[in-house]
């Protein structure tokens, strides 16, 4: 049985009238050590599937297994890099670390959860920032901080929510290149979720997309065969590369991926009706007659190709 | 730059220097003139024939201010041996408010049930000034034998000033990110240390925001609370040289609650920024 299975999950928000299906029937299985992408649009329920995983948000059918045991909250066995970060601002660097290893390990000596921060800050490249804010720091610093935070629990599992989709193009590269390389020096089975295609390839063993909301469901699996070591700058010219890329993409634009398009405009029927005068004018939005029903109406159109 | 730096200091200056013109245009001031028959006589003239002017102000009460910790007599010290009297009751009181609103603040704060029930109760208490709760702290406390006195004082400055702290607080822990919580429960970190090591922090801008106010209102209330129950202090200074007819004092006392006021608040205001600026 693999690692991480995701059976069958079907998840939504709201009341039971007005529900939201987010995601529906979404069946997954990963490895141990295996890093895999998962890419799909934004507001597809790519960061509500992380949830389920790191216990946050339980599903409402279906089930989350890691290692053959349901999951049933958070937990420090799967390390979780939010989208946003989520530091805490009044702690520096060393301290946001230092919280997650005491809470982990609190049967270590104070030397080792010591060297532990330490470690971590220095794999993250950020020794020189280690006193330092989350606020004086810039978003790629932040971003590694998250990862080195997650890193020092040592988890079995690390989930990384578009761990880069705050920055721009040239600092997206060289951090693509830092991640992955501490996330395959580290061995350990990687959830990575992305809206580009590219970064999936570039970073994992294996890219799913995930089609757009709602009821959101996972594609098929794309394995990524690429030499791990690989360089970004001779893979733009890779057939395999380029291959593979048009298939996520294509899928993704294909039917029943494709977010539903709609659009939605007031119209406002033309005014026939003449002013009664003999009603005393407002004082404020000067109409003499109550609106009526018909003026205002709200057309909703799908468009699907 | 330089430019605000004058304005910031001389604007001030001017705005004071037109204050006190104003103020000694509209005081009145006492004329002695000989009457024809030989007899002198004494007539009030101005506006407000009883407000001192500041001229006259100075002289009648500098002694106060120039021998600020004076005590020559127990209705006759220095002003700011009055003021620290004052002080000291304020800051046990303010000290009472926060112990008891900060915690009150957290709990409205964190459940729901618990804001439901109290909400109502807090908002109708808020606006009752402290010339109301004082009775009730004498009654309160009657059967307190010498310290009675103090403990109603105290009770008023507390219940009065409270209100801010708390609603502050509440605020401030509803306004905790999701994102933070999140991260607890990844942590899984216990209860205590959620408390303090995620919502307090976190809380900590809102809560120094609803200190300020607090400490604004116990300052106010000083007065009130000393004129009722004849404690020393600069209140009960005031209410005393008003019964004597010493107006001079009056307008002394006034400007000095002011100015202590005005640097209390400077003082908890950067504490203030200081918070706010880590978030
Ligand atoms: N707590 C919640 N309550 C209600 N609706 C929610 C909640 N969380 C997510 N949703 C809804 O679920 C849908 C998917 O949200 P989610 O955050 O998973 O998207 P996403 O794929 O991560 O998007 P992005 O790429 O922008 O981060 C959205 O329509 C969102 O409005
Ligand atoms: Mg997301």
């Amino acid at each position: 049985m693999s690692f991480l299975v995701i059976n069958q999950v079907s998840m939504g928000f709201g009341p039971p009238e007005a529900r939201r299906e987010v995601l529906s029937g979404v069946d997954l299985s990963v490895e141990q050590g295996e890093i895999i992408a998962i890419v799909g649009y934004s507001g597809a329920g790519k960061s509500t599937l992380l949830h389920l995983v790191s216990g946050l948000l339980k599903p409402d059918t279906g089930s989350v297994r890691l290692d053959g045991r349901i999951i049933e909250g958070p937990g420090p066995d799967r390390g979780v890099v939010f989208q946003n970060y989520s530091l805490l601002p009044w702690m520096t660097v060393a301290e946001n670390i230092r919280l997650a290893v005491d809470s982990v390990f609190p049967g270590w000596t104070e030397a080792q959860r010591a060297e532990q921060v330490d470690r971590h800050i220095h794999l993250v490249n950020l020794t020189p920032a280690r006193d330092r804010r989350p606020g004086e720091l810039s978003g790629g610093m932040r971003q590694r901080v998250s990862v080195a935070r997650a890193l020092a629990m040592d988890p079995q599992i690390l989930l990384l929510d578009e761990p880069l989709g705050a920055l721009d193009a040239l600092t997206r590269g060289t951090l693509q290149d830092e991640i992955s390389r501490i996330c395959r020096a580290s061995g350990k089975t990687v959830v990575l979720i992305t809206n580009d295609p590219d970064e999936g390839i570039l970073m994992a063993d294996r890219i799913i997309p995930l089609s757009a909301g709602p009821g959101a469901t996972l594609g098929p699996s794309f394995p990524v065969v690429l030499d791990p070591t690989r360089d970004r700058r001779a893979l733009n010219h890779d057939p395999h590369f380029k291959e593979l890329r048009a298939e996520v993409v294509a899928w993704l634009l294909g039917p029943g991926a494709r977010p539903a398009v709609s659009v939605s405009r007031k119209l406002i029927l033309p005014d026939l009706e003449p002013e009664d005068l003999e009603i005393p004018k407002p004082l404020i939005g000067g109409r003499r007659r109550p609106r009526r029903r018909s003026e205002e109406r709200r057309e909703t159109v799908d468009l699907n190709p | 730059m330089k430019k605000i730096h004058w304005e910031s200091v001389v604007m001030p200056l001017v705005g004071i220097a037109l204050t006190l013109l104003a103020w000694q245009m509209i005081s009145g001031r006492t004329v002695t003139r000989s009457l024809a028959d030989g007899t002198v006589e004494e007539v009030k003239l101005g506006w407000v024939q009883d407000l001192p002017g500041p001229v006259q102000t100075w002289e009648k009460t500098r002694k106060y201010v120039v021998e600020p910790f004076a005590k020559r007599e127990e209705l006759d010290q220095g002003i700011l041996r009055f003021t620290w009297y004052s002080l000291v009751i304020v800051a046990k009181g303010y000290a009472i408010a926060l112990v008891l609103g900060t915690p009150m603040g957290f709990l409205l704060g964190l459940s729901a049930t618990f804001s439901k029930m109290f909400d109502p109760i807090i908002q109708v208490l808020r606006p009752v000034s402290p010339l109301a709760w004082m009775p009730l702290g004498v009654v309160l406390f009657a059967n307190a034998g010498k310290s009675a006195n103090e403990l109603a004082a105290l009770f008023t400055i507390a219940v009065c000033a409270m209100w801010p702290t708390v609603l502050n607080t509440a605020v401030g822990v509803r306004a905790i990110p999701q994102d933070y919580l999140n991260v607890a429960r990844v942590l899984k970190l216990s209860r205590t240390q959620t408390l303090f090591r995620i919502m307090i922090p976190a809380t900590l801008p809102y809560m120094f925001t609803g200190y300020r106010l607090s400490l604004g209102i116990a300052w106010l209330v000083i007065v009130a609370v000393e004129m009722l129950t004849g404690r020393i202090g600069i209140g009960n200074f005031l209410w005393n040289e008003y019964n004597n007819g010493l107006y001079t004092s009056i307008v002394l006392c006034i400007v000095t609650i002011g100015l202590v006021g005005f640097s209390l608040d400077r003082a908890m205001s950067l504490l203030e920024r200081r918070f706010k600026s880590i978030l």
